[in-house]
């Protein structure tokens, strides 16, 4: 009975020779990632080198728009310091606004505490426009704040609507979440018997939480900067809404090149220089910790 | 309950084997009544014990009896409800674990595992400052003593092996240079051959640190083993403690007996006069009893007290019995043996049952010395 069952599986297999099991069963989702994720990218990729606005894709090859983008009177630089440096900027206050939260989440609920922080991640199901319109109405002359002080006999809020900071709060407001989740995550992961044989051994407050609880929070730490840094650094609606066009991003200028200016190739020349400085910086850094002993692989 | 806390002065004349080590008689570590209650039920109910400098005491208990709630609080992870925990004399029940001159060998081992095994042993010397130099000096002086090669100084700790994980622990502990050294059964995840290595390391370690340890495990023979006294707990309480000879001669009580491992108990009943009988009116020869058991009891006879009985040779107490199985122990044979409703269990040396087997009927016997007239 049992050597019927394998001739049988034996002639099966080799209906389909040299393909794995494994590889078989990646194909649906191989496929898929080729045709939504990686033809997309190729095509921004090719179109970056076609003639200057034109739709020549896969026609034309030249550096126009590359040459364009470097000439010394362009000034689309600015928007690629401004939006590097909105994202460097939110990385870092993130990073010391929610350590303390996912440090306190952690105590205050252990294990529950990685539930807790989806909860921050609620606000996620509101589309951001409309979240970013909701500062808009607090932060309007006349609006809930203005508004709300003047009620109360003061003579009115601050005008911070429509300045640089109004972009770097609402960023901070729209990315709190991607920081958190992970951190809070990374922290929950520092077993609690570390802590304790710290201090045990004579560790104080400082020294255990510089030795032990930081260092093993770094994983959880690094990916909710990195994953604020590159979404910040393609941020758009936050300079568009809270901005009102007081600093131009890098974004900004992609999503203008495509519509406005109806120029393809330039568009997608930025958006590959984007994407080759934001991944080259995360390499960077990354390359630069040592994630493996940080991760105790090594 | 007068025997389960036998007093440790009465003890120590008992506890002079070869290499039990020199204790001085003043208690480093002295329980007085500690209890820690969660809610309405006390984890740990009322333990009082000295323990000496220099001495290596081992509790023993089932999980749940409360060993590592009462190891918690004298490592000063919680502190006690009730009662007082003293070092040296000095009441310590609130202070924290970071200020006490104790150290704790979890269970997880609890090692740092983003750090070399150097940096996870010098961790409690970085702590008070010590130059960097000095720090591996010393390291690589623990290391030697737990018997870990000096090119594992460097290694990540993570990619050690379960034994050198644990020499590791052992030498962080070491490093802190504490006064009372604690173990949370930090040998319960090894496979048995290294655990039996360990154990001898870690009671010769104990010997040539001259330093007091306690140490928790579910393990009796493990307790056995290294022990200079074993303390048994059941439901928060300390049963008996004693050197493990007393506590293998001389259970307190049935818990304590049975804890060792399969053992033959029957139910007996005293008569006029002080004669002891089974609950169906046989008579039953015991050792003496204690003044604690009452009219009813339980006797106690290890299965290697059990002996055949051929030829001239007799025993106090005599059962005729069938043999319905046989299991091999090793170097040892166990039968069991049915006699009426009763089923008996006897081990013996291999060699001295030849000729033996399943199925033969057999004269079995033991001596009323090794009849422990145990309370429940």
């Amino acid at each position: 009975m049992a050597a019927v069952t394998h001739e049988d599986m034996a002639s099966r297999t080799s209906a389909l020779p040299a393909i794995p099991a494994g590889l078989r069963a990646a194909g649906p989702v191989v496929i898929l990632l080729v045709l939504g994720f990686l033809a997309p990218l190729l095509t921004v990729a090719a179109y970056a080198f076609a003639t200057p606005k034109s739709f020549d894709v896969f026609r034309s090859f030249t550096l126009a728009n590359f040459a364009a983008i470097f000439d010394t009177s362009n000034t689309v630089w600015m928007s690629f310091a401004w939006s590097l440096a909105y994202a460097f900027a939110t990385v870092v206050l993130l990073a010391v606004i929610a350590y303390p939260i996912a440090y306190g989440l952690n105590r205050m609920f252990g294990k529950w505490s990685g539930f807790i922080g989806v909860l921050f991640v609620f606000p996620l199901f509101v589309s951001e426009n409309v979240r970013l319109y909701g500062w808009v109405l607090f932060f309007i002359k006349n609006g809930v704040l203005d508004g709300g002080l003047k009620w109360l006999g003061f003579s009115g809020g601050p005008e911070v609507l429509y300045t640089p900071g109004a972009i770097l709060f609402g960023m901070l407001y729209v990315y709190l979440p991607f920081m958190l989740f992970p951190m809070s995550l990374g922290i929950a992961m520092i077993p609690r018997d570390l802590v304790d044989a710290a201090r045990d051994l004579g560790a104080g407050r400082l020294m255990i939480w510089r030795e032990i609880e930081l260092p093993l929070a770094m994983p959880g730490i690094l990916i909710g900067m990195l994953l604020t840094f590159v979404l910040g650094a393609g941020a758009i609606a936050e300079s568009k809404i809270l901005g009102g066009q007081s600093v131009i991003t890098i974004a900004q200028d992609i999503e203008v090149a495509f519509t406005y200016a109806q120029n393809w190739p330039l568009g997608s020349a930025l958006a590959i220089l984007l994407v080759i400085i934001v991944s080259g910086l995360a390499l960077y850094v990354l390359s630069k910790l040592d994630l493996d002993r940080i991760l105790g692989k090594k | 309950m007068s025997l389960a806390m036998i007093s440790p002065t009465l003890t120590d004349t008992k506890s002079e084997t070869e290499d039990a080590v020199q204790a001085t008689t003043a208690p480093v570590l002295q329980l007085v009544d500690v209890r820690k209650i969660f809610g309405d039920f006390a984890a740990v109910d009322g333990i009082n014990v000295d323990i000496k400098e220099g001495e290596f005491v081992t509790i023993v208990g089932p999980s749940g009896s409360g060993k590592t709630t009462l190891l918690r609080m004298l490592a000063g992870m919680e502190s006690p409800s009730q009662g007082y925990i003293t070092l040296r004399g000095e009441l310590i029940n609130d202070v924290p674990a970071d200020k006490r001159p104790t150290c704790l060998v979890f269970q997880s081992l609890a090692l740092f595992p983003h750090k070399t095994v150097g940096e996870n042993i010098e961790f409690p010397l970085k702590v008070r400052k010590m130059p960097a130099a000095e720090r591996k000096a010393r390291a690589l002086e623990l290391m030697r003593m737990v018997r870990l090669p000096e090119s594992y100084y460097s290694k990540n700790v993570m990619r050690c092996s379960g034994g050198e994980k644990q020499r590791v622990a052992l030498a962080r502990a070491f490093a802190y240079d504490p006064d009372v050294l604690f173990f949370d059964e930090p040998l319960s995840a090894l496979d048995y051959k290294l655990k039996k290595v360990l154990e001898k390391e870690l009671k010769d370690l104990h010997r040539e640190s001259g330093k007091t340890f306690v140490y928790i495990t579910h393990s009796l023979e493990e307790a056995m083993v290294m022990s200079d006294r074993v303390g048994v707990m059941s439901r928060g309480r300390l049963v008996q403690i004693g050197t493990p000879e007393e506590i293998y001669t001389r259970p307190a009580t049935r818990f304590v007996a049975e804890f060792f491992g399969e053992v033959n108990s029957f139910e007996v009943k005293r008569e006029d006069q002080g004669a002891w009988t089974l609950t169906d009116g046989k008579p039953i020869t015991v050792a003496p009893v204690g003044e604690a058991i009452g009219d009813t009891a339980t006797v106690i006879v290890r299965p290697e007290t059990m002996r055949f009985v051929t030829g001239p040779s007799s025993a106090d107490n005599l059962i005729t019995g069938k043999i319905y199985n046989e299991y091999s122990l090793g170097s040892r044979m166990q039968y069991q043996v049915h006699s009426g409703e009763r089923i008996y269990l006897v081990e013996a040396a291999r060699t001295a049952v030849a000729g033996i087997s399943a199925g033969d009927t057999v004269t079995i016997g033991w001596d009323a010395r090794d009849a422990i007239v145990v309370g429940d």
